[in-house]
């Protein structure tokens, strides 16, 4: 932690306001250090707030929902606080996003070479010829066979993996310092995925960008990420180097996330499902969001919420019964 | 092999979610409300008319022809010496009738004949879309009054040829309803466990394509006023001296320098009942359309 | 998993082929353009054994769901023929219907938005005369309980549950009618990760005491291999290996499950095997490859693949592979790390 961190998400609170001035807490006090370069992966279940959280460092979040509290700081300076246009401005040659269905992220009537040199064109001032080379090179580079012809395609007329790459070429475009990911595989088939996962890993090694991963798939994190944060209803529950917590989890959630997701390696590990469901958004329950499905609750989690509080080197847990639960490890 | 136990918790917690989270109840949604308001009072109206002024609305009393309006006649009174206001309120009872009843007959037809060519397709979906088109291809109110023309003036046959022209629009919309509503898996779920096409039809897609139609047949029934309104300005509708608001403009359009109010307030009652109509219909829709992933 | 005697099959689908014509519009006929002829099926035979869990696995694009709507008789294949075992000839559509049943992939579209669970179930109880009709209150709540739900679920509607949930209720409508065969179609895909494993759960329990034979579709390896006995690999419209599910994962015998194989994101191990990274997607299934059909994605591919079109051969003593170098394939270096970790 010597030198500063790309990016710096503290006390992130997002949430609806409604008309009476009451408000809807969705993700709740979120903290987390992205290095430059760094992989970090952002894992949870639908309805954790994973990427709400990733939407937010994007500028992105849906209407009606909006930063309540807290910063986040991308070198040094505070998107939050920071005027529209020079958000605007970081979108593209710092910041980039890609989605999980293309389809939708795509202009459906704009050929794909156009939209990869569109952004080079208005952020790093190529001209026409210069930024259309520059798009089939992308393309090319993402592993797109044919890319000078493929340029003229409509994005309805490739398949979901080439539109994933043509996301992540225009993505990758300006060279962003930080490149968002939300569920970029999770549409695509088994084989494509490895491909577009592979890819992603080798250009982010190559251009020494960042990567914050969201992703339900336990799988595809540790084939992406060094770092990861476990996110529950709203909260980051732990956090740390993705091997290390997949071999030694420290939350009981973790634990259950892991227990219950069928594990190829292991075909004879016996599924544990986590009992109960995710709370709903508006019914949160008091104290740890996951003391009721919890198997080893105590009187107390149910009162207090537990905060995210280091538990070994390298990692944090937000449990009051983790050095109780997990004591078989020497510290 | 384990059973699964550890799951046969947490529906009541689930269900009391789920209840918060939706929509505000229908009484809070200000649209619906409104509509309701305006065409509850126009049917209080049209149902108490006969209560409401001493007057008839047809017996002529030439002597106090076209009087400005006055504590006796607060709207005045037209050429025969009738009383406006008492014309306009029965006038209500004409066109909220023939406007609801009108609805009626093209909506059932226009649904049966749209869900069976949605639903079992082919040469009936072939034949009943044709019509279809055929029918799309004329205006409206063109083929209404042309129908009429054809008929002869009365009620009856502005049901009719309002029935034979409007059919083709609840058709139209239900049959698309069905064409999604029968790829739907609870649909194919229901084909699979061998429940017969009528109850499918029915049971299944039914309640879940009607409130499309029912969206549809409130601003139908606009249309339908309008249709009743305008064949009374061109002297084909409700036969005279029935009192009812298209004839009522053409009667008072003869005095629109002298006095306005004639066939003004007429045109305004035919404005206010569309507003209200239309309101309710788009307070409907919230409230029908079904939320399809929550 | 050695020879104990095979049990008999309840569903022998033999030479199926589905083509869908693209394209025949009125326009296009008179211009004289050609018609588009997509082949879902070409020429699929597969079986599914009494008590057995099947999984057919296969990208997008591979015929998987068609045939399984062919299986559950809700489209009509263009040449071959579904066997049912035990179907006495002239049976109804209704009893027809009844012993194939199917539990959908989304649990938000498979339930009808307007009937209490209560009526959905009583709905098929009384159809097919199951219950006497006092009995249908009595039968619902068994079969709820069966899927793992209490009994004041009957009178809630769909949009009250989780999508775990509702995909239990789904399943209890599927075995309202007492089937013989339940096709799932993708049925935990569309579920959190923790939910998955509690409905994994309770299909693993429908096979063991129902006996139930269960096609189990699924493009998720590490699931399939949790679950089934058998495993049928799809690509482009066929079969390309069938195999006991330990045995296919420990010794792939066709280039393309050892690619899915690889291809698999691994939890615990430390590093992928590259050795069969495939390029490209699979093609589309209006233009399918001459010769084998997987040739221009395969890395090991020689001249005759590209001209012959190798049909599903025995590779093994329950094992068949539809590759001509079958035999030739190096030995699977996850075998050895399976043998390892035993």
């Amino acid at each position: 932690m010597s030198e500063q961190p790309l990016l710096s998400v503290r006390g992130l609170t997002l949430g609806i306001r409604h008309k009476n001035d009451s408000v809807t807490t969705i993700v709740d006090g979120v903290d987390f250090e992205v290095a430059e370069g760094e992989r970090f992966g952002i894992v949870g279940e639908s309805g954790s707030g994973k990427s709400l959280t990733l939407r937010a460092i994007a500028n992105l979040l849906p209407r009606g929902v909006e930063v309540l509290s807290g910063s986040i700081d991308y070198r040094g300076r505070d998107l939050v606080r920071m005027p529209a246009d020079g958000r605007r401005r970081l979108a593209g040659p710092e910041i980039a996003m890609i989605f999980q269905e293309p389809m939708t992220a795509l202009n459906p009537v704009m050929k794909v070479g156009e939209q990869i040199a569109e952004s080079p064109r208005r952020h790093l001032g190529l001209g026409k010829e210069e930024a259309h080379r520059l798009a089939v090179e992308m393309m090319r580079r993402t592993g797109i066979p044919d890319p000078a012809r493929r340029a003229h395609a409509y994005p309805h007329e490739l398949s979901g993996g080439l539109r994933q790459r043509i996301m992540i070429a225009m993505a990758l475009s300006c060279s962003p310092k930080l490149l968002l990911c939300d569920e970029p595989t999770t549409a695509l088939d088994v084989t494509v995925q490895h491909q577009v996962l592979r890819l992603l890993e080798r250009l982010c090694e190559d251009t020494g960008t960042a990567l914050v991963f969201v992703t339900h798939d336990l799988g595809v994190v540790n084939q992406t990420c060094r770092e990861l944060a476990v996110m529950y209803a709203g909260g980051i529950v732990e956090r740390g180097k993705v091997k290390e917590v997949f071999a030694d989890p420290r939350h009981p959630y973790t634990k259950g996330l892991l227990d219950s997701a069928p594990d190829f390696d292991r075909p004879d590990h016996e599924l544990v499902a986590i009992p109960g469901f995710p709370p709903d958004v508006f019914d949160r329950p008091a104290g740890c969001a996951f003391a009721p499905r919890c198997v080893y609750a105590v009187d107390h989690c149910l009162e207090a919420s537990p905060p995210l509080e280091p538990v070994l080197p390298d990692r944090e847990a937000a449990c009051f019964e983790s050095a109780t639960i997990f004591e078989r490890t020497p510290a | 092999m384990s059973t699964p136990t550890a799951v046969l918790v947490g529906f009541k917690a689930r269900r009391r979610a789920s209840r918060r989270r939706s929509l505000k109840p229908w009484y809070r949604n200000g649209t619906l409300m409104a509509g309701i308001v305006i065409v509850a009072l126009l049917v209080l109206v049209a149902l108490c008319a006969p209560l409401l002024t001493p007057y008839s609305p047809i017996a002529q009393h030439l002597e106090d022809a076209l009087q400005a309006p006055s504590a006796a006649h607060w709207l005045g009174t037209d050429k025969y010496g009738r009383d406006v206001l008492t014309r306009l309120l029965w006038s209500t009872r004409v066109d909220l009738r023939i406007g609801f009843l009108a609805v009626f007959i093209p909506f059932v037809v226009g649904s049966v004949l749209g869900g069976l060519a949605g639903y079992f397709g082919g040469w009936l979906d072939l034949i009943v879309m044709r019509i279809v088109d055929v029918f799309f291809a004329f205006p409206f109110y063109i083929m209404v009054i042309v129908l009429v023309f054809v008929l002869g003036s009365g009620e009856a046959s502005i049901y009719l040829a309002i029935a034979a022209v409007s059919w083709v629009s609840y058709a139209k919309i239900i049959r698309g309803e069905v064409l999604v509503a029968k790829q739907q898996d609870y649909v194919v779920a229901a084909r699979l466990g061998g429940v017969p096409h009528a109850t499918i039809l029915l049971r299944h897609i039914g309640p879940n394509v009607l409130s499309q139609a029912i969206i549809y047949a409130m601003s139908d029934i606009v249309m339908d006023i309008m249709a009743i309104v305008t064949l009374g300005y061109l002297g084909l509708g409700i036969a005279p001296p029935t009192a009812e608001w298209g004839s009522m403009i053409l009667d008072g359009q003869e005095f629109i320098t002298t006095q306005w109010e004639q066939a003004t307030i007429p045109g305004l009652a035919v404005v206010v009942t569309s507003l209200g109509l239309s309101l309710l219909g788009d307070g409907l829709s919230d409230l029908l359309s079904p939320d399809r992933r929550k | 998993m050695s020879t104990a005697q095979t049990p008999p099959a309840v569903l022998r689908v033999s030479g199926i082929t589905k083509a869908y014509r693209v394209g025949r519009g009125l326009i296009r006929r008179v211009a004289g353009a050609q018609h588009n002829t997509l082949k879902a099926l070409d020429g699929v035979d597969l079986e599914l054994r009494r008590g057995e869990v099947l999984a057919l696995v296969g990208e997008s694009g591979s015929g998987k769901s068609t045939l399984a709507k062919i299986l559950v008789n809700s489209t009509t294949p263009t040449s071959g023929t579904v066997e049912e075992a035990g179907l006495k000839a002239g049976a109804t559509r209704r009893e027809r219907a009844r012993r194939v049943q199917m539990v959908f992939q989304d649990p938000y579209s498979s339930l009808n938005p307007r009937l209490t669970v209560g009526s959905m179930l009583a709905e098929l109880l009384t159809l097919h005369r199951i219950v006497p009709r006092k009995e249908i209150r009595q039968e619902s709540i068994r079969l709820l309980g069966r899927v793992g739900l209490r009994e004041d679920v009957l009178d809630a509607y769909p949009s009250q549950f989780s999508g775990g949930q509702r995909q239990r209720i789904a399943i209890a409508r599927a075995l309202a009618v007492r089937p013989d065969v339940l096709v799932a179609d993708e049925p935990v895909s569309a579920l959190d990760v923790s939910v998955q494993a509690t409905i994994l759960d309770l299909f693993r329990s429908l096979q063991a005491e129902l006996g139930l034979s269960i096609l189990f579709i699924a493009h998720n390896l590490a699931v399939v291999q949790h679950l089934s006995q058998r495993v049928a690999v799809m690509y482009l419209g066929r079969i390309v290996e069938v195999a006991e599910t330990a045995e296919l994962f420990a010794n792939p015998r066709h280039p393309y499950t050892r690619a899915l194989i690889d291809s698999i994101p691994r939890m615990s191990a430390e590093s992928v095997n590259d050795l069969f990274d495939i390029e490209g997607e699979p093609p589309s299934p209006f233009d399918v490859p001459s010769g084998c059909r997987f040739h221009p994605r395969c890395p090991v591919a020689v001249d005759r693949c590209r001209r012959e079109d190798p049909a599903l051969m025995r590779v093994g003593a329950a094992h068949q592979s539809a590759c001509l170098l079958a035999e030739d394939l190096a030995p699977y270096p996850g075998a050895q790390k399976a043998e390892e970790a035993r």
